[in-house]
């Protein structure tokens, strides 16, 4: 890790303060992706603001919605008996993300910041018809994620809360990578009356996506028989070491049968 | 016996002494010790495969902040410091011998993998170090990596010294008899199996800090080894050409080895060269990426098959050529894993009346490979028993019959293999038996029929396996080309109250010596464990000794130790002769006490210790003071465990993945000292074989680029990934030592991959599927059924 400045700012006004005085500082939150890049010297900003002290950590039904501080570890949401009563398949999809350490410690905010390809709670934003509030402005989860690693968000701008829209029913399954156990292929199932959104990660080679064609089958027969008729494209999926593009779409199917199948 | 004895001594679960300070982080490792005054060293390393060096510029190093030192190939040619050896070599078939490569502490003109250490810089903080490295210029004319083994003779040659990238080309047994037993064979099998590449995975990384005394001209290493005095030999008499005396090496806690921490690796030589020439204590610890680049990876082999079957399915001929992968230089044990300890085990269980073996070595742009866990053993096994199970299935017989019909007969044993081994003791037959009842073999089909109805694909897998521990004996060693002797020392020290302070040559990264030691002299002198303290580890306290690898501690260094309690003893009965006034014939030693036969006058062991160190009535003139003996064990045979373990599987056939779902292991291992110990043996083991068999697997890129470098994407096995093990035992006690005990250290992971391949074939054999290499990973597995159901669709 090179030297750097920390800062841990008392609000989210003092954080952008804070950045904007930097030249290429970064908002740390959990740490969890951010600090094992600066360890390997894979980044070097002038200096990291801590935003663990801008009381971003909530979580609120708000009627309608489910709002999420940004700052909200991955535990909490796993534990929540808001969220579990809420949207019981984001609780479960936390309690699925990496081990108790990273739990502890990652928050949701930088993971839908991050963007990883590979990560989950980027297919419950865009499932859930989430929108992301920003210090300024919030932006719908379709407008979001721009791409592998990117999203709409400006260096400068932080993430304060994340509002999901309750579902009828939703679930989350994830066929973990064997070696990391981040999603292989994750897909996240939610139907909202007659609506149904289904939304894809860890296999798009432009980040999470939704599938179009399996969200309108489902849409008029919601069951896992219907997701096999879906032929699945492999064009535009991660091949890599562990899965080929083809096993991959393999895996969108199966786990979306699972999902629907399971579906509460 | 009384209470305390018989709780402590041979043959009780004994709770491992030494956990308290692991399990509550109280452990002292390398990287926990530091001394005033430290600068840290930071490995500059290639990142190309293959590359002739141009220039090397450090100026700007030189100059950065906190910077005390750089140092490149050339300052360690200035010195004639020598680089590390090969520790056994073998004749080729050609008659000529291994070639031998330098191995340059640092890259002298050349680098030859990813990891191959360029320059060092020494800095106030790692940090410092690092940035220093980084500004360290390499001018690099590149050549074109050779990573494909089995084709590496084709590729650009990687050292002068090494004709067609082959270090040896290495036959054992009879060629002419294999080929006529093959062309009378009813029918011949053919099978070519790949030995996946696996990176050893230490829990602790490797670490050195080296610190230079002027006033003495000597050094003191702390080292993460197995063997610290091998580490001082190699250091003082090859590398740097000083006296042993000159030079401390203490390995103190070791978080794990599993072979790859026996041999001598550059970067603590550097360090111990380094610290004289800043006048400064050097410490340099590996990160994890380190670790996976520049560890001595294990196995990648590939091996291809033959065997000859009579008309009554008894085999009638092996024969087996392998190809391996050795990489960029030949580390220490690199060439006798892969043939002495590899050849020598084709018999297996069975009686093969020809077996003929050629084995290539051969060079690559890779880091080197060398011993893990089983070296070699794994290997053979697993072709072997990959084949058995293959001719089983082909000639349609039961796999757990067919090998019955071909056991070694208990009643041939002493057994002479045709690959130069002599079995002294074992019975087959039993422990697959007894594995068969463990897992319920007879009902399998129902389990497969239900869970078909689930949609599942069960399938069922038998290994039988033998090994071959305790390296022996010394001259056999050297008649083979080792260059090292394979006995064992212990120096056992009785303290004046009847303490025990044993001073063992073996090294403990994590086997439990200090319980299973203690357990050994306490169970023969008749005293409590609590008495017994076991010391190893360090160069100045213990004596001479070859450290731990391929499970020789228990038999070879616990025989040691046996050795010298039996000369304690025959030394307390002439003292207790002397006290009792009786003839050292008449004197019994039993339960810690020496008895005059047939009397009630006795002498407890604790009062004998005393008239050693106190002795105002003691035979002086006959006998010297004190109670201390010393004991070198070099063992007649090498012992033999065996035994069968069967893996029971089910597939996903939507996903691919396979759950282990059963295992049953039934071992010989001989006598047990430890049997909680040696139960955590075997855990530890098929964890290993299982995580070689489904999820691990070094894998480099065309350019020599280790794509699994980290464990995102390096899989190592999980608790959840293992089922719970059904442990259970046979026992031959070994006739090559007095303690009648073989290892086991290695068992687990030689035994394992092949029964749970040969599971998974069997899951998948309603489906056609014959094979299936390693890591039987989802996506491999998936694939075979897509393939198998578009070859029926056809
Ligand atoms: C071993 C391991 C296993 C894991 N397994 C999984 C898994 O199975 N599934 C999964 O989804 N994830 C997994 N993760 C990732 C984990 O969820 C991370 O915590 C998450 O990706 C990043 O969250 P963080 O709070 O640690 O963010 P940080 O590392 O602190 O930050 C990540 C990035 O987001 C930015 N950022 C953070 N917060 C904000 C904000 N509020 N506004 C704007 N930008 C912000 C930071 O500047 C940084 O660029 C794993 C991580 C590890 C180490």
């Amino acid at each position: 890790m090179y030297s750097t400045k920390y800062v841990k700012p008392n609000s989210t006004t003092e954080a952008l303060e804070a950045i904007k005085s930097l030249g290429e500082g970064k908002f740390l939150a959990g740490g969890m992706t951010l600090i094992p890049t600066l360890k390997q010297r894979l980044a070097s900003p002038d200096g990291l603001v801590d935003i663990s002290g801008c009381k971003l950590d909530s979580i609120a039904d708000e009627g309608e919605t489910l709002k999420i501080g940004a700052m909200t570890r991955h535990v909490s949401v796993a534990e929540s008996a808001v969220v579990k009563k809420a949207i019981p398949a984001l609780a479960k999809l936390a309690d699925g993300i990496g081990d108790r350490q990273v739990r502890n410690r990652g928050t949701i905010g930088g993971s839908v910041a991050n963007n990883d390809p590979s990560a989950c709670y980027p297919s419950a934003v865009l499932a859930l018809k989430a929108t992301i509030h920003a210090n300024n402005r919030s932006i719908a989860a379709d407008d979001f994620f721009t791409g592998m690693f990117e999203t709409a968000l400006e260096d400068d701008e932080i993430i304060e809360s994340i509002s999901f829209s309750k579902p009828t029913k939703a679930n989350y399954v994830k066929f973990p990578n064997p070696a990391s156990r981040y999603a292989m292929v994750g897909v996240f199932v939610a139907q909202f009356g007659d609506e149904v959104r289904v939304a894809v990660t860890g296999a798009g080679e432009g980040g999470v996506f939704r599938h179009q064609e399996m969200e309108s089958v489902l849409s008029s027969n919601f069951s896992a028989d219907s997701v096999s008729s879906v032929n699945i494209d492999s064009d535009g999926l991660i091949s890599d070491l562990h899965a080929s593009a083809e096993y991959r779409a393999n895996l969108i199917k199966e786990m979306t049968k699972r999902a629907v199948g399971q579906i509460h | 016996m009384n209470e305390v004895t018989k709780i402590d001594g041979i043959g009780s679960s004994v709770r491992r002494t030494e956990d308290k300070k692991f399990l509550t982080g109280k452990g002292k490792y390398t990287d926990d010790i530091n001394r005033p005054g430290q600068v840290q060293a930071y490995f500059l390393r290639s990142d190309v495969a293959h590359a002739k060096i141009k220039k090397i510029d450090i100026k700007n190093a030189q100059s950065a902040p906190g910077v005390v030192g750089v140092f490149t190939g050339d300052d360690i040619a200035a010195d004639k410091v020598g680089g590390p050896i090969c520790g056994w070599v073998v004749p080729c078939r050609d008659g000529s011998a291994t070639k031998e490569p330098p191995h340059p502490l640092l890259a002298q003109g050349k680098v030859r993998f990813v990891g191959d250490a360029i320059a060092v810089v020494l800095a106030e903080t790692a940090e410092q170090a690092k940035s220093g490295a980084e500004l360290i210029d390499v001018d690099y004319e590149e050549l074109s990596p050779v990573v494909d083994f089995e084709n590496a003779g084709d590729g650009a040659q990687i050292h002068d010294e090494v004709p067609n990238n082959c270090y040896f080309d290495w036959e054992l047994g009879d060629e002419k008899a294999t080929a006529d037993a093959l062309s009378g064979a009813k029918k011949i099998v053919k099978l070519r199996v790949r030995n996946n590449r696996l990176v050893p995975n230490a829990m602790e990384p490797r670490c050195a800090l080296a610190e230079f005394d002027n006033l003495d001209d000597s050094y003191t290493l702390h080292t993460t080894s197995q063997n610290p005095h091998l580490t001082r030999l190699v250091l003082a008499a090859f590398m740097f050409a000083i006296p042993e005396s000159k030079l401390r090496v203490i390995a103190p806690d070791v978080g794990g080895g599993f072979g790859s921490k026996i041999y001598v690796y550059i970067e603590e030589a550097v360090c111990v060269w380094a610290s004289k020439k800043v006048g400064r204590p050097v410490k340099w610890t590996a990160d994890r990426t380190q670790a996976f680049l520049t560890d001595c990876h294990g196995r990648d082999h590939v091996n291809d098959v033959q065997l000859g079957l009579d008309e009554n399915n008894k085999i009638v001929g092996l024969r087996v050529d392998t190809v391996c992968n050795l990489g960029a230089y030949l580390s220490a044990f690199s060439v006798v894993v892969p043939t002495y300890l590899h050849g020598t085990l084709l018999s297996g269980q069975y009686d093969i009346p020809a077996i003929y073996t050629n084995v290539k070595g051969m060079a690559t742009n890779t880091v080197n490979v060398d011993a893990y866990r089983g070296a070699g053993r794994p290997e053979a096994t697993y072709l072997l028993e990959r084949t058995m199970e293959t001719a089983a299935r082909e000639v349609g017989m039961d796999p757990a019959e067919f090998r019955r019909i071909n056991f070694i007969p208990k009643d041939a044993f002493p057994y002479q293999t045709q690959v130069a081994l002599q079995y002294d003791i074992g019975d087959y037959e039993p422990h697959l038996d007894k594995a068969m009842e463990m897992i319920d073999y007879f009902n399998f089909e129902k389990r497969r029929a239900e869970a078909a109805k689930r949609g599942m694909y069960r399938g069922i897998g038998i290994s039988s396996y033998i090994e071959a521990c305790g390296l022996a004996p010394s001259a056999v060693v050297g008649a083979l080309g080792g260059r090292v002797g394979q006995w064992e020392s212990a120096s056992v020290r009785v303290n004046p109250t009847g303490t025990i302070s044993v001073f063992t040559g073996s090294h403990s990264h994590g086997q439990g010596h200090a319980t299973t030691f203690a357990q050994i002299v306490a169970d023969k002198l008749g005293i409590p464990m609590e008495n017994v303290e076991v010391v190893h580890g360090d160069t100045d306290k213990t004596p001479f000794g070859m450290g731990s690898y391929g499970s020789r501690s228990l038999a070879s260094g616990g025989s040691a130790i046996s050795k010298a309690v039996d000369k304690i003893i025959n030394k307390s009965k002439k003292i207790a002769a002397h006290l009792l006034e009786a003839s050292e014939d008449d004197i019994d030693f039993k339960d810690g006490k020496f008895v005059v036969g047939g009397t009630d006058k006795e002498k407890a062991f604790g009062e004998i210790a005393l008239a050693a160190y106190v002795p105002h009535n003691y035979p002086l003139e006959t006998l010297e003071p004190g109670l201390e003996e010393n004991a070198f064990y070099d063992p007649t045979n090498f012992v033999y465990p065996s035994g069968t373990h069967i893996a029971e599987v089910e597939v996903d056939p939507a996903t691919g993945v396979v759950q282990v779902v059963d295992w049953a292991a039934c071992d010989d291992f001989g006598n047990l000292v430890n049997p909680m110990i040696v139960e955590g043996q075997v855990h530890g083991g098929i964890a290993q074989g299982i995580g070689q068999a489904l999820l691990e697997d070094a894998h480099y890129d065309e350019n020599g680029q280790l794509l699994t470098a980290s464990y995102m994407d390096y899989c190592m096995p999980r608790a959840d990934d293992l089922p719970s093990f059904k442990v259970g035992y046979t026992t031959t006690p070994s006739t090559v030592n007095d303690l009648g005990v073989k290892g086991c250290g290695e068992a687990g992971a030689i035994a394992s991959p092949p029964a749970l391949i040969n599971a998974v074939i069997d899951a998948l054999s309603p489906l056609g599927v014959t094979d299936m290499s390693m890591p039987a990973t989802p996506q491999k597995v998936w694939k075979a059924i897509q393939d198998s159901q578009s070859v029926a669709a056809e």
